[in-house]
């Protein structure tokens, strides 16, 4: 952002007056992209979605459903709790809850980094994509179900059922994990994912010392149907 | 197989079955094969194509035509209007087609970059649409269909916003009509660099996509859903829901609920690429029966017309199309068909089709990526035979051949536009397609749940 940028005012958008359409529609314009301030979500859905152009978001209050879903370039940072589905299928960027997340926080993204600061609940990461999520609290069962690539770390416990059908995403816990979903296993923590643990906790300003974590992946069993018969499915 | 005048049965090889060999009509010779197979590989089946069995369709319904109470229109004279718009309830920018006939949702992955190239070139000459897949969409497929419908499937692979703001028309997938309650299939033989890439996924796995959305369940958070998606694209682009064949009357008053623009309605005879025959044959209802059930759910809402049904599921003929037209669809979307006219069973691939264990009018493989046709197959050296200019073509002539055939039905019944079919132009020649279509048996005034017993 350039100096200009940074000394101009913030935009300020007052939800209990302005619409959540009128919001994204300002937040939709790539030029003129600067900070924006958004008051009294008041808990609407589909808050500062589809952005792609270097925003910076600050909203004051609880959100709903799918804030910063599909996320682009923009750092978005609630000053509050978040409904289902936050920051899902984000490409990249930042998305930054103070308060807890519902379920399917960071669903299928696919890049940048969403820090939650308090828990998540259920199924934090399903079908991640690519980004990488860090929790400072506990996660909910079934956590990083059928997550493909990226970064699940988890500062506190993890549910039921963690990385159940899990492909080739890596998944960090520091607490407990109440069991392991299908075909998810502990893993050897090695130099490379000590160094990229460290790395991700800096990155969301945690203050935890990799060592403390221990990795799990997917044991890759459940990757094809049933090998002898390969030639006759 | 035929049989001999002295009653006993020819098998395909040639060789004569005495007439006192009787074949069970329980376990036939399909049913053993497959007892045999399955105690031989301790797995389900696992195939393309669609339902196989005979279900109630479009051929148990039939045209009454004009009589001296209705006075046709004069073929190729008199105007009979083909053209739909779909997505006039909330887009602000709806689809404008030129036929009410769609190409149905078929991924790449499952088909060759050349079976897609060729779906938009034919599709785009004729002036409609076709779809992505659970695969995401390709840079070749948005250059050559003029509208493309983007997916949103429950794998959400290869989804982003720039696909969506690319997109002329966003479906939401819950189900098909070949599997409803049951996510895509991809073996790991079809999964090359650039199908993994795409998906994210490592190369060579079996890919089993998930069959519920990662994050919403339920009617109330689909209508939050799609008002998301509606807010990235800024309410421009019309948002389609696709619904397997079920509790359809349900179905869609819960997706008009939930803001769709269209309705996807896909009859249990709905192609796939790869899903277990147990699935395929055994769950969803017969488009036939569905259609009637949808129809009736929009009339209450006051919603037909204005939420557009588009049906799907065993559409082969022009004839199909006008039926189902004339049940209270706005447009119909067709899958395998389209395939066929690209080339899939070609008698000239004959020799091939028996090595991999087939013949050309049998062949279902379509999981195995080995297509001798080069449709839906990863392979390059298949896949090079089929060439996307004359694929497109032959598809043009097919769209505009059942174009033709609904047009020539619609003037023989006196309508000036094809949607002017209604349901009292039809009988039924069996009394359950009378019940499910809900049109009289031939000769009668009875439909069977509506009227007399």
């Amino acid at each position: 952002m350039s100096a200009s940028q940074t000394a101009a005012p913030p935009l300020h958008f007052d939800l209990r007056t302005d619409t959540v359409r009128a919001l994204n529609s300002r937040l939709h314009d790539p030029d003129g992209a600067g900070r924006v301030q958004v008051s009294n979500p008041d808990g609407r859905h589909a808050i500062a979605v589809g952005i792609d152009a270097p925003y910076e978001v600050e909203i004051d209050g609880h959100v709903g459903y799918y804030c910063a879903g599909m996320n682009k370039q923009a750092t978005v940072r609630v000053h509050g709790n978040c409904g289902v589905g936050v920051a899902e299928n984000m490409m990249s960027g930042r998305v930054i809850v103070e308060g807890s997340a519902s379920q399917a926080a960071g669903a299928t993204a696919r890049g940048g980094l969403l820090v939650v600061g308090g828990d998540a609940s259920a199924r934090c990461g399903i079908s991640l994509k690519g980004a990488n999520i860090v929790v400072r609290g506990s996660v909910g069962h079934m956590s990083a179900f059928m997550a493909q690539r990226g970064c699940l770390v988890v500062c506190g416990d993890a549910g039921e059922a963690l990385g159940d059908s899990l492909y080739e995403a890596r998944l960090y816990v520091r607490g407990e994990v109440a069991s392991l979903g299908a075909d998810c296993i502990a893993k050897e923590m090695r130099d490379e994912h000590l160094e990229q643990l460290r790395a991700l906790l800096e990155a969301a300003e945690v203050d935890a010392d990799p060592a403390d974590f221990r990795r799990y992946g997917s044991a890759r069993q459940l990757y094809n149907f049933k090998i002898d018969n390969v030639g006759v499915y | 197989m035929a049989t001999t005048e002295s009653g006993g049965t020819v098998l395909a090889t040639g060789r004569q079955v005495a007439p006192s060999l009787r074949e069970s009509a329980t376990f036939d010779r399909n049913v053993i094969a497959e007892i045999q197979r399955a105690a031989r590989e301790g797995m389900y089946d696992i195939r393309g194509f669609g339902a196989k069995r005979r279900v109630p369709n479009f051929d148990d319904l039939l045209f009454l035509g004009a009589s001296v109470s209705r006075y046709p229109l004069e073929g190729y004279r008199e105007r009979c209007a083909t053209d739909v718009t779909i997505g006039t309830r909330f887009a602000s920018e709806p689809i404008h087609l030129d036929i009410p006939i769609t190409i149905a949702g078929m991924s790449f992955g499952a088909l060759s970059g050349n079976a897609k190239e060729a779906l938009g070139r034919g599709a785009s000459e004729v002036g409609t649409s076709t779809t992505t897949g659970d695969g995401g969409m390709t840079p070749e497929e948005r250059e050559h269909s003029n509208k493309l419908i983007y997916q949103l499937l429950p794998s959400r692979y290869g989804m982003n916003p720039d696909d969506l703001r690319r997109a002329d028309a966003i479906e939401v997938v819950i189900g098909q009509g070949a599997k409803p309650g049951g996510g895509g299939m991809l073996l790991g033989h079809k999964i090359s660099d650039r199908v993994a890439a795409m998906r994210d996924l490592p190369k060579g796995i079996d890919q089993r996509s998930a069959c519920r959305h990662p994050d919403w369940t339920g009617p109330d958070d689909l209508e939050i859903k799609i008002e998301e998606l509606r807010e990235i694209t800024d309410w421009r682009i019309p948002i389609y829901i696709k619904v397997g064949a079920t509790r359809t009357y349900y179905d869609v008053a819960l997706a008009v609920k939930a803001g769709a623009d269209a309705i996807v309605l896909d009859g249990m005879q709905g192609g796939t690429a790869a899903t277990q025959e147990v699935f395929i044959e055994h769950v969803g209802i017969p488009i036939l029966a569905a259609i009637p059930q949808a129809v009736e759910s929009l009339m209450e809402l006051d919603m037909h017309r204005k939420v557009q049904l588009i049906v799907s599921g065993g559409i082969r003929t022009g004839a199909d199309v006008a039926k189902a037209l004339a049940l209270g669809a706005d447009a119909v979307a067709i899958g395998v068909g389209a395939l066929i006219a690209l080339g899939d069973n070609a008698p000239e691939h004959e020799a091939e089709y028996e090595r991999i264990g087939s013949s050309s009018g049998f062949y279902d493989d379509w999981q195995a990526g080995l297509d001798p046709a080069g449709i839906s197959t990863q392979e390059p050296e298949l896949e090079a035979r089929l060439d996307p200019v004359l694929g497109g073509r032959r598809l043009a002539n097919y769209l505009r051949t059942l174009t033709l055939e609904c047009q020539t039905l619609a003037r023989a019944c006196g309508k000036s536009h094809v949607h002017n079919l209604e349901p009292e132009d039809l009988c039924a020649l069996t009394i359950e397609a009378a019940a499910m279509a809900r049109v009289p048996l031939a000769g009668t005034s009875w439909i069977p749940g509506v009227n007399g017993i």
